[in-house]
């Protein structure tokens, strides 16, 4: 009995554990499916699950709020881009796209600086130190999810200037917060948002009311 | 009193006999599997009791012979029925997009049930941010759609997909501003928090908080409704111009898949109607303060019995809610798609705007106006004063509530037990009250 408790607490471990690594291989899978598909719709697809596990990592790791802010900001994205994607790019049903190799180069090009920068600053961390919590361990050592409220409440006190470290040791000491510029940067993007409907929209032709119809009557005459 | 009855979540059960790591695994693994129970049983009834509904409505009897006098096991026969057909898949169509979405709608209207709040403590993932959460899944149902109607490589199918796009994406936005009017006025996303938040007499549920919260109620039904495309605004399968839309080409049991995820999804956005504006698991009789806060207090299979209410209470509101659904789908006509569009844009979209900014002046108007924070403060029902300000009611979110130490000693500490993840180390209280942190804050930064 004691044996089987053993056993399936070394279980439950590897799957907490795992659950990380199933979500990241899934990750990088549907990202190289996107890369090497020729499909539009079916890229968009595999763009998808990317994300998704993207946000399953989130998950996993505790950060609940950044993992749903992926699922409804970069796969609602996705959508309208699949939209986009099938109404002005297939003028005939399932069109391939064939990428050529100036393209093919340049992406490398640019997709190696980015492994590479993401490499050096990982390897940058000192791992060691920083050991990573997973779910089940932080309720084993009596952190509390509910109270403590993953990492939302966080970053709610952080909006006022405030972090439960503080609160917790009872300092008080409150920075300026991070509410001014966070209403800022969405102002900016609501006024981003009104210049490109305002752009976007078809635009009636202003005719002055003399002239055009002088000259409409004209051509009518004429 | 056996320790197996004084668990009060299932967490807390398996942590009497597991380590913490196979503890949390295994309560995740039965979690997913209750809801998933109900994901399964609920479009089961729900099927029938469409048929039946619509029936009644037309003046027939609907199902009556399989399983007794009312058809009780007509959707058992069409399961069988359809399981057994053959799993056709169009010449003309991709493939394994044509496989696939079945499953990513099925997935999608799963999930959402993650953090439906069946009872004080009872739901299987309590996020601080659950109506977010909730918000974010429900997008992605929308997607399974599209790709069934692009993939199955026919015009009825497409357009149908097309519609559902046009129809989701413009609906997606009334329907989370609506659902933030209440989570305004309560302060929390959480939807365990709304719940316990609308414990009381039913003056405490959120849609009777202010004006503004009433009519974000009606408003938020009926974007819900077309959110889960049923009539008026099932454009993305109107069987009178597109033959049956998205799922023209789909049969057997991939076709019963999108059935099952419909069904499922007008309960989810009935318990999220549920959740912010009808009370949650709360009876809305005033027994929460009274009779079942002693229930809850006396713990072990009291405690279980006070839940079992919760769940009843809130699984029947859900359901009322959804026969409302049906009953509309059978009643109104169909809508042009240009209609759906010119609902959502010209008249919902600005009434939720206006109702959100209502609600946020509204605390302010009645404060400045009657020099109370709200307007009825000393109305005394049953007992218990009802129309009480947020912060004095008995759960204020954001204030960690006292949990009691374990499940054995249960009985003898009257407090509130704690949802899943109890801090099993003790009374230790981990965060400092958060709303009341914030005036102190805010004098500190005004003095400096």
């Amino acid at each position: 009995m004691n044996w089987l408790a053993q056993q399936l607490d070394n279980l439950a471990w590897m799957a907490h554990g795992g659950a990380v690594y199933v979500f990241a291989a899934m990750a990088i899978v549907c990202a190289l499916a996107v890369v090497f598909t020729h499909n539009v719709v079916r890229m968009a697809f595999w763009l998808i699950l990317c994300l998704a596990a993207t946000a399953g990592l989130f998950f996993s790791l505790n950060a609940d709020f950044v993992g749903a802010a992926q699922l409804l900001i970069y796969v609602g994205g996705t959508l309208v881009l699949l939209i986009f994607g099938v109404m002005l790019t297939a003028s005939g049903p399932f069109l391939q796209m064939r990428t050529k190799p100036g393209e093919m180069v340049l992406g490398g090009v640019v997709g190696l600086a980015l492994l590479g920068l993401l490499l050096s600053s990982a390897l940058a961390v000192r791992w060691g130190e920083r050991s990573p919590v997973l779910a089940s361990e932080v309720v084993g050592a009596g952190f509390n999810p509910v109270a403590e409220g993953n990492t939302t409440r966080e970053l709610g006190l952080k909006f006022l200037g405030a972090s439960s470290r503080d609160l917790k040791t009872g300092r008080g000491e409150l920075s300026a917060g991070y509410l001014l510029p966070f209403e800022i940067v969405s102002v900016h993007l609501l006024v981003v948002l009104i210049g490109a409907a305002y752009l976007a929209r078809t635009k009636r032709r202003k005719q002055p009311a003399d002239s055009s119809g002088d000259s409409r009557s004209a051509a009518l005459s004429a | 009193m056996t320790p197996v009855l004084a668990a009060s979540s299932i967490l807390e059960l398996l942590q009497q006999y597991l380590s913490p790591n196979a503890a949390y695994l295994l309560a995740a693994v039965l979690h997913a599997a209750l809801v998933l129970g109900f994901f399964g049983v609920a479009p089961l009834i729900y099927i029938w009791l469409e048929r039946k509904v619509a029936g009644r409505i037309q003046d027939r009897l609907g199902p009556t012979r399989v399983g007794g006098k009312f058809g009780w096991l007509q959707t058992l026969a069409d399961g069988i029925k359809l399981i057994q057909k053959e799993d056709l898949c169009p010449e003309a169509a991709d493939r394994m997009l044509f496989r696939m979405s079945p499953y990513l709608v099925f997935v999608a209207s799963f999930a959402a049930f993650l953090v439906l709040p069946w009872a004080d403590g009872w739901i299987a993932q309590n996020l601080d941010i659950g109506l977010f959460f909730m918000l974010a899944i429900m997008s992605l149902e929308v997607m399974g759609v599209i790709l069934a109607g692009y993939s199955s490589g026919s015009k009825w199918a497409l357009f149908g997909g097309m519609r559902e796009a046009a129809q989701v994406v413009s609906y997606e936005i009334p329907m989370a501003i609506c659902a933030l009017v209440p989570v305004t006025a309560a302060g929390t996303l959480s939807l365990m928090d709304l719940g316990r938040i609308q414990s009381g007499p039913f003056l405490n549920w959120m849609i009777f908080h202010d004006p503004f919260c009433f009519i974000a109620f009606f408003v938020y039904f009926v974007v819900a409704t077309a959110s889960v495309k049923r009539a008026p605004f099932d454009l993305a399968e109107a069987e009178s111009e597109l033959v049956a839309g998205f799922h023209t080409e789909y049969s057997g049991i991939r076709w019963s898949y999108f059935f099952m995820a419909e069904y499922a999804s007008m309960f989810a956005v009935s318990g999220v109607a549920t959740a912010l504006f009808l009370g949650g698991w709360n009876t809305g009789l005033g027994l929460e303060e009274t009779v079942l806060a002693g229930w809850r207090e006396a713990g072990g299979p009291w405690y279980l019995l006070a839940n079992l209410l919760g769940a009843k209470v809130f699984i029947t509101k859900g359901c009322l809610l959804v026969f409302v659904q049906m009953w509309v789908r059978w009643t109104l006509p169909r809508l042009r798609i240009d209609q759906v569009m010119t609902t959502c844009l010209k008249y919902l979209l600005p009434i939720s705007c206006a109702l959100f900014l209502g609600v946020a002046i509204w605390p302010l108007a009645v404060f400045k106006l009657t020099g109370r924070s709200t307007l009825v403060n000393s109305l005394k029902v049953m007992g218990t004063d009802i129309g009480r300000p947020m912060s004095e009611r008995s759960f204020v979110p954001g204030v960690p509530q006292a949990r009691h130490a374990g499940p054995v000693e249960a009985q003898a500490t009257p407090v509130a037990p704690a949802p899943q993840g109890t801090d099993r180390a003790g009374a230790e209280l981990r965060v400092p009250a958060a709303p009341t942190l914030v005036p102190a804050a805010a004098d500190k930064v005004s003095s400096s």
